[in-house]
């Protein structure tokens, strides 16, 4: 086989595809040519490289030198100077914030180097449409193995020892769910994977099936022989095409080479996969929803227990990431997988984090890690300088977690302790420009569109929540609506059908138990501390700090913004419509949100 | 193709093993062709070209080549640096495609320095 001796892993994730790195690559193939150095030098496009905030990007084996914020005219300066003569271009590296100084190896850069790699143990490393490589990085050992050399209860056993739990956001002891499917007498039994990540602001599962589609499909296989299980079913939602394209393409080649379909590597063992496309409602991520789906009917939850089934049949449900760690944990054993986490919360999660965060992207660390070794160490800190105020994390689900808990080392106990929730990884940074108020009215907002409708409390309550949270924000509150929140947010906690109604106050009852002060001022004084609710905030300019430069007044989409070249301007109330440009564009603070 | 059977699990590996291994950073000989506008005049391109044809013909899976600046020594390119993990680099001069493949083969695959075409051992200190 012919090796290259360089190779130039080009990241081909959703967010650069989106910024244009298929544009990119055909440059790079046209310059390389030019150089004749086609044969010398080769392309490997990878799934997420989880720095996307830097993309499009690549990293350059095997001196693993990361060249971020590529662009087409870059690239014919970066061929000549580095795969031609041999001299890495500094442009291109990544500068920590506030830092001149360049760092030009991947593994040095802060936000890769706290990560540890289990569920991604593959990203960046392998085409994920090519299963040879996949192989060649220890795939499909473990279902050999399993297959091979352990009895199905043995491979319930170790991943009950491993104390691997549900990574889809509850938490439940996945060893546990398995067995209790593999003790069900009834036949045929399914395994679904559920890829219906519907979160604002999460991106893991959709990056971890674009980047090791196969980590999927052997982690499934080994379910499936686990609990007796003949056909598989990836949930994947319609909204992510190059998620859907990698699996599918995956699957074929795994049934080309035996290793799904009939007597999987000569065990006798058969198991069959396909995917079912979802139309995108964020409630088919919650199981009932989702297997009503997939039999064809509206997707709406229904009572537990009887514990879920689908066609009547056993089905163990379980989410991508957590199907990305089987394969870890039989190939390399329970007890090597244990000594990651902490006591309860075992391994490793992928968080997305975003928001007001530095190195915005894909992350995977040991549970137990602190948020602020998160935020602060992989994420780079708060962007210009501003201050931290609240991570949010779980999503709609989930809850606002404010600084005083930064220190908060992140598992399933302490997430739930504090309020919030792992979920399935969401992690949504806040800076102090952010009105707590407004977040949980987003949520609600999200979530109260999404409720499928079936059960009162959910469809209901959340339309009331949002009634009251909206009028909190144009400063039209009514004496009572604080304690009003509480009381609604605790029934809808405690009334609603599934997950979604039993979650969705979350965001409100965790904003008001650390910032009921915020809420109190929109509701007493009709006033916003963080300058959000544009109903309740005014802009002016402070006459003796403006220059009279005239940025603002040329940026204005109103006009609204009047005066002479370096005499103080002023802004028409009446004209301004608050979308804050001119505080944006300011260069000297002059513009005031009161 | 036929389904594959649990030993074939190796074969696949092994047979891409040589594309997987520099992308991990693992090996045992590196060698840094120097490929400055002067190196390249000189006919540094050939002499990489040799090197990689032969990295193919003996299917090495441990030998990483690699291009680097022009090393400073400008009358003395092609220039190439072998270093063999654990010992002291060795910089080779004057190269031309025939005393790259004895270094590849003396000195790369048989771990004896070529000390007719070696100018020195060792790098300069950096920094």
């Amino acid at each position: 086989m012919k090796a290259f001796r360089t190779y130039i892993m080009l990241c081909a994730g959703t967010g650069c595809v989106s910024n244009g790195v298929f544009k990119i690559k055909e440059v790079l193939e046209q310059e390389l040519e030019k150089h004749s150095l086609q044969d010398e030098v080769a392309i490997v496009m990878t799934g997420c490289n989880g720095f996307c905030a830097q993309g499009p990007l690549m990293v350059v084996k095997p001196e693993e030198i990361f060249y971020q914020f590529l662009t087409p005219e870059c690239i014919p300066h970066l061929v000549e100077e580095h795969f031609l003569k041999g001299r890495p271009v500094k442009d291109l590296m990544y500068v920590p914030p506030e830092k001149e100084e360049v760092i030009p190896e991947l593994h040095s850069i802060p936000f890769f180097k706290d990560q540890r790699l289990i569920a991604m143990r593959n990203r960046g490393m392998i085409n994920p449409d090519s299963i040879e490589e996949y192989i060649a990085r220890d795939g499909y050992r473990a279902l050999s193995k399993a297959v091979g050399s352990m009895k199905p209860e043995e491979v319930v056993k170790e991943i009950s020892a491993s104390g691997l739990r549900g990574r889809g956001g509850a938490g439940f002891p996945t060893g546990r769910k398995w067995e209790s499917r593999r003790k069900d007498p009834r036949t045929p039994k399914y395994v679904v994977c559920n890829a219906d990540e519907g979160d604002p602001g999460a991106f893991m599962d959709r990056s971890i099936v674009e980047a090791d589609p196969h980590s999927i499909i052997e982690g499934m296989a080994i379910g499936a022989y686990a609990v007796g299980a003949s056909m598989g079913y990836v949930y994947l939602r319609m909204e992510y095409p190059l998620a859907v394209k990698r699996m599918q393409y995956a699957i074929e080649q795994a049934k080309e080479y035996g290793l799904l379909g009939d007597d999987i590597l000569g065990s006798g063992f058969n198991f069959d996969m396909q995917i079912f496309k979802g139309a995108g409602a964020f409630v088919c991520g919650e199981t009932t929803a989702l297997v009503a789906s997939i039999e064809g009917k509206p997707p709406e939850p229904r009572q537990r227990p009887p514990r879920t089934t689908l066609w009547n049949k056993p089905v163990v449900i379980n989410n991508v990431e957590t199907w990305a760690n089987v394969p870890v944990i039989i190939h390399l054993g329970a007890e090597w997988f244990s000594e990651i986490g902490t006591e309860k919360s075992k391994g490793t999660k992928v968080f997305s984090l975003a928001g007001n965060v530095n190195n915005a992207g894909l992350v995977e660390v040991p549970m137990g890690i602190t948020l602020k070794e998160i935020v602060y160490d992989i994420g780079g800190g708060i962007p210009k300088g501003k201050e931290f105020k609240a991570v949010q994390t779980g999503g709609p689900s989930g809850g606002v977690i404010p600084a005083k808990l930064l220190d908060l080392p992140v598992d399933y106990e302490q997430l739930d302790a504090a309020g919030s929730m792992m979920g399935s990884g969401g992690m949504i940074v806040m800076d102090d420009e952010t009105c707590m108020v407004d977040v949980a009215r987003y949520f609600v907002e999200f979530t109260n569109d999404e409720s499928c409708g079936k059960c009162t409390p959910c469809r209901e309550g959340s339309r009331a929540l949002l009634e009251i949270l909206t009028r909190l924000c144009e400063g039209k509150g009514q004496p009572g609506d604080v304690e009003l929140l509480e009381e609604l947010g605790e029934s809808v906690k405690d009334a609603s059908l599934c997950g979604l109604g039993q979650s969705l106050p979350n965001p409100v009852l965790s904003s008001l138990e650390h910032f009921k002060d915020e809420y109190e001022e929109h509701l007493n004084n009709h006033r916003c501390p963080a300058g959000v609710c544009k109903a309740l905030i005014s802009f002016s300019i402070d006459k003796d700090v403006c220059t009279g430069c005239r940025l603002c007044a040329k940026k204005c989409p109103q006009d609204a913004i009047s005066g002479e070249a370096k005499t103080p301007h002023e802004i028409d109330p009446d004209k301004c419509i608050k979308c804050g440009v001119c505080a944006d564009v300011c260069k000297f603070q002059a513009v005031l949100v009161t | 193709m036929a389904k594959i059977q649990p030993g074939d699990l190796d074969k696949i590996a092994e047979k891409i093993k040589r594309t997987m291994l520099l992308r991990e950073g693992e090996y045992r000989a590196k060698v840094v062709v120097h490929m400055g506008t002067c190196g390249i005049a000189a006919g540094a391109r050939k002499v990489m070209s040799a090197l990689m044809a032969l990295t193919d013909q003996e299917q090495t899976k441990d030998v990483l080549l690699t291009t680097s600046s022009c090393a400073g020594l400008c009358s003395r390119e092609p220039m190439a640096t072998v270093e063999i993990k654990g010992q002291t680099p060795v910089k080779y001069v004057d190269l031309d495609e025939e005393k790259a493949k004895k270094v590849f083969f003396d000195h790369v695959l048989g771990g004896k320095v070529v000390e007719e075409y070696a100018l020195a051992t060792g790098s300069e200190r950096v920094g």
